[in-house]
């Protein structure tokens, strides 16, 4: 079943699949109608990170390391998380530089550096070759085993000729694919959009695959889960070796792996392309955020199981060929083809967008610059470029490719996929420090970035690169175990006397420090160029608004020079494209150029051929200082100082908007307070009015009329002075009302015994109650109850609550009951009566001043007889108790069911 | 002889208006709120009102608008009394339709001139 035929048939029927996918992604681009323009395609192709070595290495690692694998994961999903913080401002620089890659966008903040574009390229190259040349092993090997099995699939590359060795066709066919693939436009400087949608197809296929192993795993293999833990756990040793123990390096060996992975899932060439260059849309970041960690968390779920699994049933095989080894055993035919195309999407994925984003950084930052070096094929303007540009890419695709394949067939035996992987993560994160640096630090500058990452790559090389051609024959490996010359110190993996590390952790450590040590140092000591400065301006102000529309360039040109300037780099429609505005009117070629035609000029020759070498090409046609870096810097200064302005303004305006509302507030309080006073003013007209009326009028019958019997001249009389004591009361309560409201009340508080207080009170309305036939029971349940109180006034407030409770007890029987008892720390005196009552809605308001108490039920009739209030005894009652400490309100009256008013006062002290 | 209802919910200030008015030589029957006000005047047909304005229960204005919304009494002599000296009140009866507007305390020989002027005018 498993006939090389069949197993070609369907990699070819695969790559093709492939290839529609991105011919049609392609297709709908130029439409308009983007087949990418989704966030979750946008996180399926970050999924490139999981590559072969993911595939079949994980397993491997797993069996070999226990759990350490989930490092490699953990990085990026810290990464990830980070996304909307880090990753953003990366894709807005990106967007509004157009950039390349990421050495064209270390290059572009460093002042547009070709030399430092080139640096990192060609550390680009030699770091990367290894892992395509691990993806090359992967998809041999695991041929291989399918092919072969169950006899060992062990062979040795070097010991045939190239043209025997299928990873050498595999290369080939997969330049020939990225090359149809990665350089169908000739407009360069475009996405590849089919290349992101077939991208986001391959990991959804490795994605199935894998799972798919997994399940078979657990539930084919073995009973489920608890199965196979179970027989894990029969075993200690296979335990141990999964358990975190086996993690080599412990907790150092820990951290190591996951900085190294945050750093390389950000610096990788490809990881850079799809997360930055491909980005179509930077909202896209906020959903990826998330799915990304969750696909890693998915393509890992199985790993435990599957490593766990092989170790179980078929432990002579290689850990790194269990996805396949164990279905087959099981004698299954569709699983291991599923598998093996499963690994084919994970290494070519890897492949295409890895040799995509080297050959751009091989045409643009290494022979793009030393071509527009030579003036001759600069000044010869017959020749079409753009032609040539894509003729370098594919050049190099071709190269790099076989540079992994070289890569593979002299030293790809002696390491593991894991560890091949993790020599090229190291390299990787050499780029970190100068993008993620230079993203924040404005004074981070060209000098220190190329010495760091000289240093960082040189210490990479030695602690890693080195010892791997060592350990594979190529190189004596004496100087791995007594260090170079002798020279113990300089021991590759135990650099400075530092033993016992994890060989990553170590490299990592020494690479990272040389590398920021200088990158930091130099900047400090030495100067940026205009140009540095700007470009570092622009980068960390990124997320700055407002800088999106600077215009960049003063400088001198004409439309016809920059048309014929672009025309042969870029093709004649692109470049119509780029200066041919269809709203603007047909302007003449031998017009002056604006500069914001400069500046897109530039832009898209950045997109094509990398910033620098733009640069150069525009200075060829620009007359005059072409870049404005005066007005930029200043716009750049202007802004934040408009900025912290208009902060400043907003908090001043906030501030007086406050005070306005305060002021607002306080004057309705005012206003109140005044409706408040005239209201008083005018109850109390009325109140004064009301006795004087009955007064007057009385006077002047008794004046006018001479012939009065005697009894009705003393009734008259008599209610002269009645209505005249009357007056009095009112004056003085009015008065006791003011002087309690201002605070001017002088009491004059001394100890006193609130029992005899209150006998006295009660003799003193006795007699008064009885004449109104209320019946008055007093219940005093204490010998004594000393309170702090002024005694007149007290007796005041005892006299009002008795006075009133008589006047609304009930009509026909009148009762009130007065008790004094102790309540914890207070005494309360309640009186009651048996009258209707007051309703819960009035108990507050009978309180306010002048208020006429309308108690239920209540009609003219049943009040008739009985002295009215003027409404100022409860209020000035509760000002009296108030100052004294204590509280007056009203309840329910417990046992005569009318009204109760409750009088509590804190016992005194001692 | 010429019937005066007099309303007031003071009895004093009731106690000397029934004086003044029976010695003026009127008949006078008294009311102490607005809904006794109203019952006296279908039941004893006064020849004028003498009104206080605060009462309990609905008002010496709600008796006044009841009245000359009234057909009947649309012509009754009414004088309001009242202890609020306010001018909006003084505006706000007259304008409700009262004869005359006269502010506690009042002059009681006043009182009873615009009484009878009224009183013979009706006549």
């Amino acid at each position: 079943m498993r006939s090389e035929a069949l197993v070609l048939t369907f990699a070819f029927g695969y790559l093709a699949l492939l290839f529609v996918i991105a011919a049609w992604g392609d297709r709908r681009a130029e439409q308009g109608r983007s087949l990418i323009g989704s966030p979750t395609v946008y996180a399926l192709s970050i999924a490139v990170y999981c590559t072969a070595w993911t595939f079949y290495g994980s397993v491997g690692r797993a069996a070999e390391f226990g759990p350490s694998f989930l490092l490699i994961y953990l990085g990026p999903t810290l990464a990830m998380l980070m996304g909307p913080l880090l990753i953003r401002k990366m894709v807005r620089i990106a967007r509004s530089q157009r950039i390349t890659s990421i050495a064209d966008f270390i290059s572009a903040r460093y002042g547009k550096s070709s030399s430092l574009g080139a640096l990192v390229a060609v550390i680009a190259l030699i770091g990367i070759t290894p892992y395509i040349a691990l993806q090359l092993k992967a998809i041999t090997l695991s041929h291989a085993v399918l092919v072969n099995y169950p006899e060992a699939a062990d062979f040795r590359l070097a010991d045939e000729s190239f043209w025997n060795d299928k990873s050498f066709w595999v290369a080939l066919v997969l330049a020939v694919f990225i090359i149809l693939f990665g350089t169908r436009h000739l407009d360069a400087s475009e996405r590849h959009e089919g290349m992101v949608a077939a991208i986001a197809f391959e990991s959804l296929i490795k994605l199935l695959a894998f799972v798919s192993v997994g399940v078979f795993v657990l539930f084919g293999l073995f009973q489920g889960p608890a199965d196979l833990f179970g027989q894990v756990a029969a075993d200690p040793a296979l335990g141990d070796a999964l358990g975190l123990g086996a993690v080599p390096g412990g907790a150092t060996g820990w951290f190591g792996t996951l900085v190294l992975a945050f750093l390389a899932f950000l610096a990788l060439p490809r990881q850079f392309q799809v997360l930055v260059v491909e980005n179509v849309d930077e909202r896209h970041l906020k959903r990826a955020s998330w799915l990304f960690p969750l696909y890693l968390l998915a393509i890992n779920l199985f790993v435990i199981p599957i490593a766990m699994a092989g170790l179980l049933l078929g432990g002579s095989n290689d850990p790194d060929s269990f996805v396949l080894t164990l279905p087959l055993a099981a004698g299954l035919d569709g699983i291991p083809l599923l598998v093996f195309i499963g690994g084919l999407s994970a290494a070519t994925s890897m492949v295409i967008v890895e040799t995509i984003a080297l050959s751009t950084m091989v045409s643009n930052q290494l022979v793009m610059p030393l071509l527009l070096r030579s003036r001759r094929l600069h000044l010869s303007s017959q020749g079409e470029l753009a032609g040539w540009l894509l003729g370098i890419r594919r050049v190099a695709i071709v190269l790099i490719l076989l540079l992994g394949y070289l890569y593979h067939a002299l030293i790809g035996d002696s390491y593991s996929l894991v560890t091949i992987g993790l020599v090229s993560f190291a390299a990787a994160a050499q780029f970190a420090p100068a993008m993620l640096i230079g993203l924040y630090w404005r004074g981070a500058n060209r000098t220190g970035a190329s010495l760091g990452l000289i240093a960082g790559f040189l210490v990479w090389a030695w602690t890693l690169l080195l010892p791997g051609f060592a350990q594979s024959g190529w190189l004596d490996d004496a100087f791995l175990h007594q260090g170079p010359w002798g020279l113990a110190w300089l021991k590759p993996y135990a650099l400075l006397g530092l033993e016992g590390w994890d060989i990553y952790a170590h490299s990592l450590l020494w690479s990272l420090t040389a590398n920021v040590g200088l990158l930091v140092g130099i900047s400090l000591f030495t100067r940026q160029s205009p140009l540095e400065q700007t470009q570092a301006a622009l980068f960390t102000e990124a997320m700055h608004p407002g800088l999106e529309h600077t215009p960049l360039w003063r400088g001198q040109t004409t439309r016809g020079e920059l048309r014929s300037l672009l025309g042969r780099y870029l093709g004649a429609s692109a470049t119509a494209r780029v200066l041919d505005n269809p709203g603007d009117a047909r302007l003449d070629d031998s017009d002056p150029a604006p500069s914001e035609l400069i500046a897109r000029a530039e832009q898209a020759l950045s997109g094509a051929l990398g910033n620098a070498s733009a640069r150069v090409l525009i200075n060829s046609v620009v007359r005059g200082e072409a870049l404005d870096l005066e007005s930029i810097l200043s716009i750049l200064d202007t802004t934040s100082q408009t900025l912290e302005y208009n902060r400043q303004l907003e908090q001043k305006s906030r501030e007086l908007s406050r005070i306005g509302e305060e002021l607002r507030a306080a004057n309705e309080r005012l206003r109140e307070l005044d409706r408040l006073k005239d209201e008083f003013v005018a109850m109390v007209s009325h109140e004064l009015r009301t006795p004087l009326t009955s007064i007057r009028a009385f006077a002047e019958i008794l004046r006018d009329s001479d012939s009065l019997p005697d009894e009705k001249r003393v009734h008259f009389l008599d209610v002269v002075v009645k209505e005249s004591q009357r007056l009095s009361r009112l004056i003085e309560e009015i008065l006791d009302l003011a002087r309690l409201e201002s605070g001017r009340l002088t009491l004059h508080p001394q100890r006193l015994d609130l029992v005899a207080l209150t006998r006295h009170s009660v003799d003193a309305v006795h007699r008064l109650q009885e004449d109104r036939g209320v019946a008055l029971e007093v219940e005093i349940d204490l010998d004594e109850a000393p309170v702090v109180g002024d005694p007149d006034r007290l007796e005041q407030v005892i006299i009002n609550l008795l006075d009133n409770a008589g006047k609304f007890a009930d009509h026909d029987a009148p009762r009130v009951r007065l008790h004094l008892a102790r309540h914890k720390a207070h005494f309360r005196l309640s009186v009651e009566d048996n009258g209707p009552g007051i309703a819960p809605d009035e108990r507050e308001r009978v309180f306010e001043k002048f208020h006429q108490i309308q108690r239920q039920g209540e009609s003219a009739e049943t009040v008739r007889g009985r002295p009215r209030g003027s409404g100022l005894g409860l209020p000035i009652s509760r000002g009296i108790v108030a100052h004294l400490g204590g509280r007056l309100w009203v309840e329910d009256a417990p046992i005569l069911k009318g009204a109760c008013l409750v009088m509590e006062l804190p016992s005194a002290p001692g | 002889m010429a019937k005066v209802l007099v309303v007031d919910d003071e009895p004093n200030i009731v106690l000397s208006l029934e004086f003044l008015m029976q010695q003026a030589g009127f008949e006078v029957i008294t009311a102490e709120d607005g809904e006794a006000a109203l019952a006296a005047v279908g039941d004893s047909t006064p020849d004028l009102v003498l009104l206080d304005i605060s009462l309990p229960g609905i008002s010496g204005f709600d008796v006044l608008e009841q009245l000359r919304g009234d057909p009947h009494h649309r012509r009754l002599p009414i004088i309001m009394l009242t202890a609020h000296g306010r001018e909006v009140e003084r505006e706000k009866g007259l304008a409700l339709g009262a004869d005359d507007y006269v502010t506690k305390p009042f002059s009681t020989q006043a009182l009873v001139e615009k009484v009878k002027a009224l009183l013979a005018e009706d006549a």
